[in-house]
């Protein structure tokens, strides 16, 4: 399988990176490489095999359903670009 | 004096303990070290001196009360992908501008409390995603390591090529790092380190920034295998904030050093002879062959069929993982924002700016591996051939093999931008065709100096062990190490 100029685009939309039309040709080639070069696993036999989910046997752990943190907005949003009074602020998404 | 810097963590640990030598004089001979190598190696992107010293100065005070921590006084460098409190964290990235967290990492909380010296953070790939160091918002780490007669300037390996090229150079005594693809063990092994990374799930990934969170890592490089086993065991754990963390109590991985091998069965899997492999690469695992069997271990041939389809399955889970884990890179609640019309292009225009063209890269194959339609031919194909691979893996073990000896890397250190590398990314991903398939299987690998090449630059051998066979690792590592002898880069910078 192999992408085109578009894809690439539609793409790197769905992954919120604003790309130029030159990146979006040079990532074309670029892809293409890399996808050209995982087609190799199509020629294993994966018949009745299951996909792996944890590379260690181990039950996921559980911990007792009690609040164990919290009380530390200030911290939360020290490193935000921009806050107010704990609130992350971002450009107006509702008119 | 003596130069404090050239003891390892053993030594210096005595020393400290029989008051020979102070932590704050100790942590100052490296700080010096630091101040005058910095600039030609590029190891360290933030240096700590003060922190340092307060903490020399505290473990003084604990050595002076008789309270001394397993690491007490030991100046460490931190690669720069551990969260440390109030301290320059950033993965090498320009999109986590200005992030000091809030909180520190499982495994650099683990190293404070045994009473260890922060010297600063340390140079690596961008968000772990690179093989020569060279994808870092801060540059490349000039390798310490040169050919013999040549001035040209090489990578230390990557991801942790800070990690490797501090401790090689002397400007800490051991270092933290991180290993999802080979990221520990190819830098070691490009510097004459020793670097091991653990199982998957020995250590806490709590704190440490996401690249492909089932691969993902952390361990140490160190000057020697003895210090590798000290670092270990201080930052391995089980933590409640990392449920992948395995609950199974810490060896004393230093008692492992210097244990006979005698009897040890060690497989040489068929599969890493590649086509085209330097013959001094072939030469230096026909060595460490003689070396374990002389030892009295008994060496036998296996077949790990999948070997060649790790890379890129590799190729495939990393990206899936990393696009996700990426995603929370937006502008919103840390790092660098560049402002747009609206929310959406706010968010596009951030993550253009703010990620490097390899990172970008990985995401969008990522996103398009992950995307309708194609999830199945691509994604959950790779998670198959990942079960095919450890069991190639587990076959192994079942039929009583201890350990798997294999070259490190396909070649030793190369040029700083490199022009045949830097035009194919795939030509500069097989550097890790050796090392990724311990992550795919999440099994323990050390990479353990072994010889030089013709130019004079080290090479690696790895050893790949059972889950949480760690110590049979050591214990193997140190009979290659007594054989090979150690490797120190002539001072230049």
């Amino acid at each position: 399988m192999s992408v085109d100029i578009d894809t690439v685009k539609r793409v790197a939309r769905l992954a919120r990176i604003a790309v130029s039309e030159e990146e979006a040709s040079r990532m074309t080639g670029e892809l293409n490489g890399i996808l050209g070069f995982v087609e190799q696993l199509s020629e294993v036999n994966i018949e009745g095999v299951e996909p792996m989910t944890s590379v260690m046997p181990m039950a996921m752990r559980e911990r007792r359903d009690v609040v164990a943190d919290g009380g530390i907005a200030d911290d939360i949003v020290a490193n935000a670009p921009v806050s107010d009074r704990n609130f992350f602020l971002v450009p107006k998404v509702v008119e | 004096m003596t130069d404090l810097t050239r003891l390892t963590i053993a030594e210096a640990r005595e020393k400290l303990a029989a008051r020979e030598i102070t932590a704050v004089e100790l942590t100052d001979a490296y700080l010096a070290a630091i101040d005058s190598a910095n600039a030609s190696l590029n190891a360290y992107v933030a240096p700590t001196p003060e922190k340092a010293r307060e903490m020399a100065k505290a473990s003084d005070a604990r050595i002076a009360a008789g309270k001394a921590g397993a690491l007490e006084g030991i100046p460490l460098g931190i690669k720069d992908l551990f969260a440390t409190e109030g301290v320059h964290t950033q993965a090498c990235s320009h999109i986590l501008d200005g992030f000091e967290p809030r909180y520190e990492s499982t495994v650099t909380q683990n190293l404070w409390n045994d009473g260890a010296v922060m010297l600063g953070k340390l140079n690596m790939d961008e968000f772990a995603m690179g093989s020569s160091n060279e994808t870092s918002y801060y540059g490349p780490v000039r390798n310490p390591w040169r050919a013999a007669g040549s001035d040209a300037d090489l990578v230390a390996g990557g991801s942790s090529g800070g990690s490797a090229a501090a401790v090689a150079a002397f400007l800490c005594a051991g270092a933290t790092a991180t290993d999802t693809g080979g990221s520990i063990r190819q830098p070691a092994a490009y510097t004459g380190t020793v670097g091991i990374k653990p199982t998957y799930g020995r250590c806490s990934r709590w704190g440490i920034v996401a690249y492909a969170s089932s691969l993902d890592q952390a361990g140490p490089i160190a000057r020697d295998v003895r210090d590798a086993a000290i670092l270990l065991k201080s930052m391995a754990s089980v933590d409640e904030k990392d449920t992948t963390s395995v609950d199974l109590p810490v060896p004393d991985y230093e008692a492992a050093i210097g244990q006979s091998i005698r009897g040890m069965k060690i497989g040489i899997p068929k599969e890493y002879r590649l086509d085209g492999m330097p013959e001094e690469i072939e030469a230096l695992w026909r060595q460490g062959i003689a070396w374990l069997k002389e030892a009295g271990a008994e060496i036998v041939d296996i077949s790990l069929p999948h070997t060649t389809y790790a890379l890129p399955t590799y190729y495939i889970i990393s990206p899936a993982e990393a696009s996700s884990n990426l995603a929370r890179y937006d502008g919103v609640r840390y790092g660098l924002r560049v402002d747009g019309d609206d929310i959406v292009d706010m968010y596009e225009k951030t993550r253009a700016a703010g990620f490097g063209m390899e990172v970008k890269r990985r995401i969008l194959i990522g996103t398009y591996v992950l995307s309708a339609g194609y999830y199945d031919a691509y994604y959950v194909r790779a998670q198959k051939v990942r079960t095919l691979i450890k069991r190639d893996f587990d076959l192994a073990f079942a039929a009583g093999v201890d350990a798997i000896l294999t070259p490190a890397t396909p070649s030793s250190a190369f040029a700083i931008a490199d022009e045949a590398l830097a035009a194919d990314p795939v030509k500069m991903y097989l550097n890790d065709i050796f090392t990724v398939t311990v992550n795919m299987a999440g099994l323990p690998g050390i990479s353990v100096p072994a010889g030089l090449d013709g130019k004079g630059l080290p090479l690696g051998l790895q050893l790949i062990g059972r889950p949480f066979g760690e110590e049979t690792l050591f214990r193997t590592a140190h009979v290659i190490e007594q054989a090979a002898g150690r490797f120190s880069p002539a001072k230049w910078w």
